[in-house]
């Protein structure tokens, strides 16, 4: 692997830490500014360190430099000599003793309550995976346009809504109290598994990008687990699932970044240390009383890391589908069901319970019943893929059904 | 041998770069000076940051700054040593920030208090 620039290195670490920070210690209401120094110090770097050479502890050095931008924003700001200097006054805190807290404790205890704030109900799914993007993540507006197939104009405007938002219901950066944490969690997980979705079948052509939203996703994830507060089942099961499916990450594309389906993806490019680490996550998960649907979700992807068929794995993962269903149906999970019913009890059943589902929208849904009577009666399943293949929005997901097409005209059966 | 002030003046200060601009940036700007070094020829150097800065006018005004009073920015200099202001000249034509639209590099010579000047 190439070596990692040094600044695009340090400002993915680096900037949503110092961000997280100064947001706590500015308040929600006052974002921008804790960008900007956020931003302001990496321009400095790049300023100095061409000139002097780069310091012997560049992370150091950063978080010296916003410390100081920090501390000079407050003397010049007026607000301060008005609001905030007087509460310090109060609090007996004289103003030079005045530090931002940039240990390893209060950067991610910034962090998480960071999440807590974007992930509020107040705000809209949207606008959280923006914020949570740049703020939490580190993107550029540039990246975030592009992997939301938009203009910078838009998703500016979509992150001022949102810190404007944060404004109005007078959002503050800490932690829910006991009897919310786990409502609150539970809004958290949705945009960090959201997050993470958006990189896995992001319509963003940019591969590396997608990988990084990834792992960032899995890295919200893990600090949740290291702060015993939020460290609950239901989160390691999210890591655990994303983990899961992380681990097929270099085997379901292909060198011209095409999808490359499960069954005919090189199961010796899974990624054997991914895999193990979510079976530990889904063993810390097992305990508590709820199960979640990322429980059963990472139980389905446990499975799924067995390529071969058998018996027990289809009649597991049927199971497990049943049960999420029941806890959160939504169509894919009725289709994928249908699918694990198919290979457990055999196809010709399987229609039957796949034209109860109805989903006349839905592409998948025809490129299973496609699937479903190929062998069995293939004009049905020709009408089925040609009607999937219409019904299909994005080019990777027309390019496969036109391939399974191709294979049923051939007279190959998929 | 004479010593030479460049000076980079940016036309505009606050725009935004990208970490990968940064980087780009800063790499190009080490190679140079070290390209000035290795030929023996390079003195000094320093960025001037933002930060503490402070604009002083008559009657004791003093502003932060210089933000938006004045269209160019000093974002650094460094000083060389050249036999001719040719020689400067052909140094600076390496500076990065020419890579930008509007910026420039101002050589001047240094006066040496020899009674030439």
């Amino acid at each position: 692997m190439e070596q990692p620039q040094l600044i695009p290195h340090l400002f993915r670490t680096e900037y949503s830490k110092i961000t997280a920070v100064l947001c706590k210690f500015f308040g929600a209401d006052r974002i921008e500014i804790a960008e900007d120094i956020a931003s302001d110090t990496f321009l400095t770097a790049a300023q100095t360190w061409a000139m002097k050479g780069v310091p012997q502890n560049p992370v150091a050095w950063l978080y010296h430099v916003a410390q100081n931008k920090a501390k000079n924003y407050l003397k010049r700001d007026a607000l301060f000599e008005n609001k905030i200097s007087s509460e310090l006054k109060r609090s007996g805190q004289a103003f030079d003793e005045f530090e931002v807290d940039l240990s390893p404790q209060n950067i991610s205890d910034s962090q998480l309550q960071m999440m807590f704030a974007i992930c509020h109900p107040a705000i809209s799914a949207e606008a959280q995976i923006g914020l949570s993007l740049r703020i939490l993540c580190g993107f550029g507006i540039e990246e975030i346009a592009d992997a939301f197939l938009t203009n910078k104009e838009t998703i500016n405007k979509r992150l001022q809504r949102a810190k404007q938002k944060l404004r109005e219901e007078k959002i503050k950066i800490e932690f829910p109290g006991l009897p919310e944490i786990d409502e609150r969690l539970t809004a958290v997980l949705t945009t960090i598994y959201l997050l993470f979705n958006e990189g896995y079948y992001s319509v963003s052509s940019d591969q590396t990008f997608r990988k990084e939203l990834c792992l960032e996703a899995m890295r919200l994830c893990y600090l949740l687990i290291e702060n015993e507060f939020t460290n609950r089942p239901q989160v390691n099961a999210l890591l655990s699932l994303m983990c899961f499916h992380a681990s097929r990450f270099e085997a379901r594309m292909d060198k011209n970044g095409e999808l490359i389906l499960y069954n005919e993806q090189d199961s010796e490019l899974w990624n054997k240390e991914l895999i193990d680490k979510g079976k530990y996550f889904l063993n810390c998960a097992s305990t508590g009383q709820t199960l979640s649907r990322y429980h059963l979700e990472a139980a389905i992807a446990y499975w799924n890391t067995h390529q071969a068929d058998s018996k027990e794995k289809w009649e597991n993962i049927l199971q497990l589908y049943n049960q999420l269903l029941q806890l959160e149906y939504s169509p894919i999970a009725a289709l994928n069901r249908t699918y694990a019913f198919s290979k457990a009890n055999g196809r010709k059943e399987a229609i039957i319970e796949a034209e109860k589902l109805k989903l006349d929208e839905n592409h998948f849904y025809f490129a299973l019943l496609g699937e479903l009577y190929t062998g069995i009666d293939n004009s049905k399943a020709k009408e089925n893929i040609e009607k999937a293949f219409v019904l299909a929005k994005t080019r990777s997901d027309k390019l496969i059904i036109q391939r399974k097409l191709n294979h049923l005209i051939s007279g190959i059966s998929i | 041998m004479d010593e030479f002030i460049l000076i980079f003046r940016h036309e505009d200060g606050s725009k935004i770069a990208s970490p990968e601009q940064m980087q780009v940036w800063m790499q190009q700007t080490m190679d140079w000076i070290a390209g000035i070094s290795a030929q023996n020829k390079f003195v000094s150097g320093t960025g001037l940051p933002f930060e503490n800065a402070r604009v002083v006018k008559p009657k004791g005004v003093v502003t932060d700054g210089p933000f938006g009073e004045i269209k160019e920015t000093i974002g650094g200099f460094i000083t060389v040593k050249a036999d001719s202001v040719d020689e400067a000249v052909e140094f600076a034509k390496g500076c990065p920030v020419l890579l930008g639209d509007g910026n420039s590099v101002e050589v001047r010579k240094i006066a040496k208090g020899d009674g030439v000047h």
